[in-house]
């Protein structure tokens, strides 16, 4: 049984990798039919809603799309306002970086609905989803854009500077295409990390994926054929973004 | 090209690296700066290169004080090549791109136009074949005759370059000092932070020993080498050519 193990020093061949991969696959599928077929499916009933679930899954993919970007806005804005040595501007980003991080999201979208928005009545609940998103996602995204920024060597800003460009410009041209290089894979990760964050608007009443296996498993009773097309639902965006991440990881990397 | 200081200090903390230095040097083509690690060659040459500010004195360049104002420092630094030991080129970009970022974003050049300054420059310093190589790529000669080559694309007045050799094993340092010496040639004057003694000789018009704070003497290579004024370039250059 000595192929079944991966060491350092005597990895395992390449076919005893793709027959486990086979084997666990084929014991696990069955071991799920088992349970299917144990308990009382209703798969009927919940494919009648199957329209319900699409409309979610769409509305999640629309909030973590626009999230995606304006927290990646955020992130970069309060990356560079935290390396400003104007110090208003500075505590500022300090002030949402460390608060935003030191709480829960639930807290956030709690206090962002009924102790915000509704306070200033806005009532456009999409709009305002994205934003506590893209706040919450955005103070992880400035520090990955942080470190980014700080890993790039100071030679590279004299060089910068012995060649004459503007601080604009050594940001443009020198120093952020190498952070994005240098950040892509964790940034991948964030925003995974924030497809999967946007399950969390169901308790204010969006009708994202959660919410809609929610309205499935009230309407039909059945909570194993509501839940797990959810989970599949799920793992349907952030599968190919990690193994995306993955590819980025290998490809990115140049000779320094 | 004339360099002048006048009473010149640049501290970090509490070590004074330059402690009042006044200094006047006029000379045809090169002027080498060496000296013992520390001893403040490579801030007398930041200075020049209007990279730091001083924190008292003034320093002149052919005649006109050099602004205080990090946006007036800037303009002056685009009319001036500079080259540091290493890591001078940006990783993410080719040889080539590195060359025409400033003649793009700095000097305002079309795109053909820089396209074709850097086809040039690497042409003339033996790099056309590397053109399109991140520095990852080149070797550590490679890569300080491309710095050199994006320096003198922008026909700077003059060039600065500290210590450019200091990184690269004795085959590629020859072929770098080859590049400089060809330089001299071309008229356009070089003030070197260097400590190939043997380079320093050959090619400066003049010598300047900077340490302890102050620059010691500042003589002509021949008489800097052959007859050294002061007791501390005296050891010195003892030390050094011990071996």
């Amino acid at each position: 049984m000595e192929f079944l193990f991966d060491r350092a020093e005597k990895p395992a061949p390449l076919w005893a990798k793709g027959a486990t991969v086979c084997a666990l696959l084929a014991v696990y599928s069955a071991l799920c039919i088992w349970v299917f077929s144990i308990s009382m499916m209703k798969w009927e009933k919940v494919w009648e809603y199957r329209v319900v679930f699409l409309n979610g899954w769409m509305t999640t993919v629309g909030i973590s799309a626009a999230a995606l970007v304006l927290s990646t806005l955020f992130g970069l804005a309060a990356a560079l306002a935290r390396r400003s040595p104007f110090l208003p501007l500075k505590y500022t980003a300090v002030f949402y970086v460390e608060t935003v991080r030191g709480l829960p999201l639930m807290f956030l979208v709690l206090f962002g609905f009924y102790g915000v928005a509704n306070i200033l009545g806005w009532n456009d609940r999409m709009a305002v989803g994205v934003l506590v998103l893209s706040l919450f996602s955005g103070a992880y995204i400035a520090e990955v854009i942080r470190a980014g920024i700080e890993s790039v060597g100071r030679s590279q800003w004299d060089s910068a500077r012995a060649i004459g460009l503007t601080l604009a410009q050594t940001y443009r041209f020198v120093i952020l295409p190498q952070v994005l290089k240098q950040t892509l894979p964790p940034l991948a990760g964030q925003f995974s990390s924030l497809i999967k964050d946007s399950s969390l608007l169901y308790i204010v009443g969006i009708s994202e994926l959660t919410f809609s296996a929610q309205q499935v498993n009230s309407a039909t009773y059945s909570t194993f054929e509501a839940y797990l097309p959810l989970g599949v639902c799920y793992l349907l965006l952030t599968l190919p973004l990690s193994l995306w991440t993955k590819s980025l990881e290998a490809r990115v990397r140049y000779e320094t | 090209m004339r360099i002048g200081l006048v009473n010149v200090t640049k501290a970090f903390g509490a070590n004074r690296v330059l402690d009042g230095v006044s200094f006047e040097a006029e000379f045809g083509h090169t002027l080498a700066l060496v000296g013992p690690s520390g001893g403040g060659k490579s801030t007398l040459l930041r200075l020049l290169a209007g990279l730091d500010r001083p924190d008292s004195g003034g320093i002149f360049v052919d005649g006109s004080e050099l602004p205080k104002s990090e946006e007036s420092l800037r303009l002056y630094r685009r009319k001036i090549g500079i080259v540091f030991q290493a890591y001078n080129l940006f990783p993410h970009l080719s040889a080539r791109d590195n060359v025409m970022l400033p003649l793009l974003q700095v000097h305002g050049l079309s795109k053909t136009a820089a396209a074709d300054r850097a086809e040039e420059v690497l042409l003339r310093f033996q790099l056309s074949a590397h053109a399109d190589k991140q520095p990852g790529l080149l070797s550590g000669g490679q890569r300080q005759r491309v710095a050199i080559a994006r320096a003198l694309a922008i026909n700077p007045k003059f060039l600065l370059l500290d210590e450019p050799t200091s990184a690269l094993d004795p085959e590629m340092t020859a072929e770098v000092l080859d590049v400089i010496a060809e330089l001299r040639e071309s008229g356009r004057p070089i003030i070197l932070v260097t400590h190939e003694m043997g380079f320093a000789r050959k090619s400066a018009d003049l010598v300047a020993f900077v340490a302890d704070g102050g620059i010691c003497e500042c003589r002509p290579a021949e008489e800097f080498f052959g007859n050294p004024a002061s007791p501390a370039t005296r050891k010195f250059l003892e030390k050094i050519l011990k071996y």
